[in-house]
């Protein structure tokens, strides 16, 4: 029966469509193949929800080789919550992606961005679904040397640098990833992650286990863009096409921090990586300096897309503290913030390329007046903004109420209030943007509001950002069973 | 074994840290390029090793063969060689478009001319 093999088609499809856009190059129908394949990987991926969430855990054997030797794919609930969050966002941008593609990409290149962004779907995907440690890295590279294809495509030339920059730093990362799988290897002889678990306790104590470890935290905090690892992430952000980087600020890094989750709690013991390695003080530190510095450097950017970049930087430092933390309140903040963050920064990006569509621009000067003449994106706007400050009946008070709670339960009032003061600081970068847009006068010229055919999909993400803002008892109660799921309550 | 029979891991060592130094030192782009092979190769030497079994042989289905090496490591390499190649080949690309649109491969040219400080 097919649907005995939905985690195989999963990342197949998307796979498979890929070559056929390089073939098909005519710019509407390699879009339409790539909305279609998103949009069937979305239901793939909520079946896949629903299944583990009342069935079970799901273990698929690639091949038919049986787990320890072929390669497996497991999902449970964690990898398909995220599965879902990723294959979600990457469908409704690319409902948005045809107009601000074709503007923003020259013509003969147009269905190579969707070939990247089937590939980069199908690494991140990938990445996700599997059980195996060494295919975390085929797939790691396969969205990886995607995603610099997709940013070199961005309009600037300034873009090319960027995508090169990323390209030496992600190879980097990938390449510490792989030292610590060998590592790894070395030490059990196996790849398989299930395996992994069982066998590492024997030979946690030894040195080469320990480098390996490190290796592997290096590699994908890089990835995931952890302070002070982010030096790749806003020249990224900033020049890669408006679609792709409300795709990849959504994806992306969310993806990575999973990685960390799969690897911090369920390969290697939650003591062994938080307790042993001291993990648990070191990343609430650099989580703390995260939300601050980072928060701080994007209300002094001029240009908006560089701002939200930083203040991706400083949502995934709310995130790290998550994990930090180490308890199931903690953990749950942490993966809600996940989802929320990739509801509100898909909303940003995607209003700020309406803005691009019409004005060209995304300096902060020439904002100006913006309000008045594009009332629906610049509400957008103002309405993923408050997410991310974290105002009620949105999703970033979700969020944010989360993180709250499992500080206070540690009784860490300190870190109760440093994530209510840092907060602030988003309050002011996210109102420079509205003063210049509502307050100032807009110079000479007849601007109009974008065309429906982006506000839609900007709208969907908004209203999502109010829906799970209100009814948040589906995500906190997926939230919670991934954070027992890790912790092993399960 | 002694520290010196490992002598394997010491050369992996040296190319990785090389390779490492050369990708933060220079400012050309391909010679960073260069430094990221470097880099790579060293991890494949590293895999290699780990696979290998002294006095084993290759994996082949004979009678006459009891000791032989894992061959699992060496297959993985060959999927991360691929990717290596995969790299170095988009790396080069971007910096034939680089060249284009810059008029230079160095990276203090690039990041001076005059849309660069923003």
């Amino acid at each position: 029966m097919i649907s005995a093999h939905l985690p195989a088609l999963q990342v197949v499809i998307p796979l498979l469509a890929a070559p056929a856009c390089v073939v098909i190059r005519q710019f509407t129908a390699t879009w339409l193949l790539a909305l279609s394949v998103s949009w069937i990987s979305f239901f793939i991926a909520l079946s896949l929800l629903w299944q583990t969430f009342h069935l079970g855990t799901i273990s698929y054997s690639l091949g038919g080789w049986a787990a320890p030797w072929g390669i497996e794919y497991r999902v449970d609930v964690v990898n398909a919550f995220v599965l879902t969050i990723v294959s979600g966002i990457s469908s409704v941008v690319l409902l948005y992606a045809k107009e601000s593609i074709e503007q923003e990409t020259h013509i003969k290149r147009i269905h190579l961005v969707y070939t990247g962004w089937l590939l980069c779907l199908t690494g991140l995907l990938g990445i996700t679904i599997t059980g195996d440690v060494f295919n975390v890295f085929v797939f790691l590279e396969i969205s990886s040397l995607s995603s610099y294809l997709l940013v070199s495509l961005g309009p600037d030339r300034r873009a090319l640098t960027a995508a090169f920059q990323y390209l030496v730093m992600g190879t980097i990362g990938a390449t510490f990833i792989l030292i610590g799988v060998g590592l790894l290897y070395m030490m059990t002889g196996t790849l398989n992650m299930a395996d992994l678990a069982q066998r590492i306790p024997e030979v946690e104590h030894t040195t080469t286990v320990h480098a390996g470890f490190a290796f592997l935290v290096l590699g994908i905090s890089l990835k995931a863009a952890v302070f002070p690892l982010h030096y790749w992430l806003p020249n990224a952000y900033t020049f890669a096409p408006s679609a792709v980087t409300a795709f990849l600020a959504g994806t992306a890094t969310k993806v990575s921090i999973y990685l960390l989750l799969r690897f911090f709690f369920d390969i290697f013991s939650e003591t062994f990586s938080l307790r042993t390695m001291r993990l648990d003080v070191i990343l609430l530190i650099l989580g703390v300096i995260a939300i601050f510095s980072m928060s701080l450097v994007a209300v002094y950017q001029q240009n908006v897309k560089r701002m939200l970049a930083y203040s991706s930087v400083a949502q995934v430092g709310y995130m790290v503290i998550g994990i930090s933390l180490a308890t199931a309140t903690g953990l749950t903040a942490g993966i809600i913030h996940l989802f929320n963050h990739a509801l509100m920064k898909g909303a940003l990006f995607l209003a700020l390329g309406c803005i691009v569509y019409r004005l060209n621009s995304v300096e902060l000067k020439d904002l100006a007046g913006a309000g008045r003449r594009m009332p629906w994106t610049m509400a957008a706007f103002v309405v993923g903004g408050l997410s991310l400050i974290g105002v009620p009946a949105t999703v970033g008070f979700i969020s944010k109420w989360y993180l709250v709670l499992a500080a206070l339960e540690r009784d860490w009032w300190w870190l109760a209030f440093m994530i209510v003061a840092s907060s602030l600081l988003a309050v002011l970068y996210i109102w420079r943007v509205v003063e210049t847009a509502y307050f100032k006068a807009a110079p000479a010229g007849h601007i109009k509001e974008a065309p429906l055919s982006l506000l839609l999909p900007t709208w969907i993400l908004v209203a999502a950002n109010i829906y799970f803002g209100i009814n948040a008892v589906d995500t906190v109660n997926f939230a919670k069973r991934a954070a027992d799921q890790l912790l092993g309550v399960f | 074994m002694s520290t010196i029979g490992l002598y394997n891991y010491w050369i992996v060592f040296f190319l990785m840290m090389s390779g490492l130094y050369v990708v933060i030192v220079s400012t050309n782009l391909i010679k960073k390029i260069i430094g990221l092979n470097i880099f790579q190769t060293s991890v494949f030497i590293f895999y290699i090793s780990i696979g290998k079994v002294r006095g084993g042989t290759a994996p082949i289905l004979a009678d006459d063969i009891t000791l032989y090496s894992n061959p699992l490591p060496h297959v993985l390499i060959l999927t991360a060689i691929v990717v290596g190649v995969a790299t170095t080949a988009l790396g080069l690309a971007l910096i034939v478009r680089i060249h284009t649109a810059f008029n230079s491969v160095d990276e203090e040219q690039i990041y001076t001319s005059k849309d660069s400080r923003d």
